[in-house]
């Protein structure tokens, strides 16, 4: 089935600048390879060169991280949404001393 | 390229950071991306999140995933956009660090920094610095950043 596909505002340049697609597939899984097939600029973007997610990339369906739910196997439904959110984080220089002492 | 930011935003974020002196402070820049090549990302709001780095906040910053999904969907539902993200370094310059660059999302957002020294935001220009990653993701590039005492908003 077709699920609506939320795309963060930098990759947009290659979904023509569309700021939500559909995507077909079982899981989420197939509705990321379907997008990135109709979309192929987006998968140096998502992917590592090795096929897995990068590392700053959380892929949410509906209000869950994929993480905790079976990750790309996770089965989805109709009328679910996908989102794909960056990690932010950060900081500066130097190592000062951590909080933990 | 560039980022163009009302200056009372931009107060704002600078008295984030002082706020939360000795720690880092972090946010969203919500607005419109450039329209084109040569245009700046447009500033609306910026969006202070909490940093949710308990262990080191003095050094480090980061979002709570959930909360920022739901400042992004938030953010959507009033028709503006993230365009970037901004965070402090308390006592450190306003240039990104191995550690912004190793943590970099996607080129195309602006990353916005600001200095706050001894608990008072730099003064001038060492203030606030804004980048954008390369495209080939290995270093930072600073863009301009424009600010206006006055809030027009066309779109």
């Amino acid at each position: 089935m077709a699920i609506k596909v939320f795309i963060p505002t930098p990759l947009r340049a290659y979904t023509d600048r569309k700021v939500e697609v559909e995507a077909q597939g079982q899981d989420v899984g197939e509705v990321l390879e379907h997008l990135m097939q109709a979309h192929p600029q987006l998968r140096g973007q998502l992917m590592n060169p090795d096929g897995q997610l990068r590392s700053f990339v959380n892929v949410y369906l509906n209000d869950e991280d994929i993480r905790y739910t079976g990750s790309e196997k996770t089965p989805v439904k109709a009328n679910d949404t996908l989102s794909i959110v960056p990690s932010i984080a950060g900081g500066s220089p130097a190592a000062v001393a951590s909080g933990r002492c | 390229m560039g980022l163009w930011m009302p200056g009372a935003q931009m107060e704002a974020v600078l008295r984030h950071g002082e706020a939360s002196y000795p720690h880092e402070c972090c946010g969203l820049l919500l607005g419109h991306p450039a329209a084109d090549a040569r245009a700046p990302r447009r500033v609306v709001e910026a969006h202070a999140m909490r940093n949710a780095n308990a262990a080191s906040p003095r050094n480090r910053f980061d979002f709570d995933p959930k909360e920022h999904l739901a400042a992004q969907r938030q953010a959507r539902e009033r028709g503006l956009e993230v365009i970037g993200f901004y965070h402090s370094h308390p006592d450190h310059p306003a240039r990104p660090s191995q550690y912004d660059l190793d943590h970099a999302a996607w080129p195309g957002y602006s990353y916005l920094i600001v200095s706050i020294m001894e608990g008072r935001a730099a003064s001038g220009e060492a203030a606030a610095r804004s980048f954008e990653l390369a495209e080939d993701r290995s270093h930072f590039i600073q863009e301009t950043v424009e600010t206006s005492g006055v809030e027009t908003e066309s779109a």
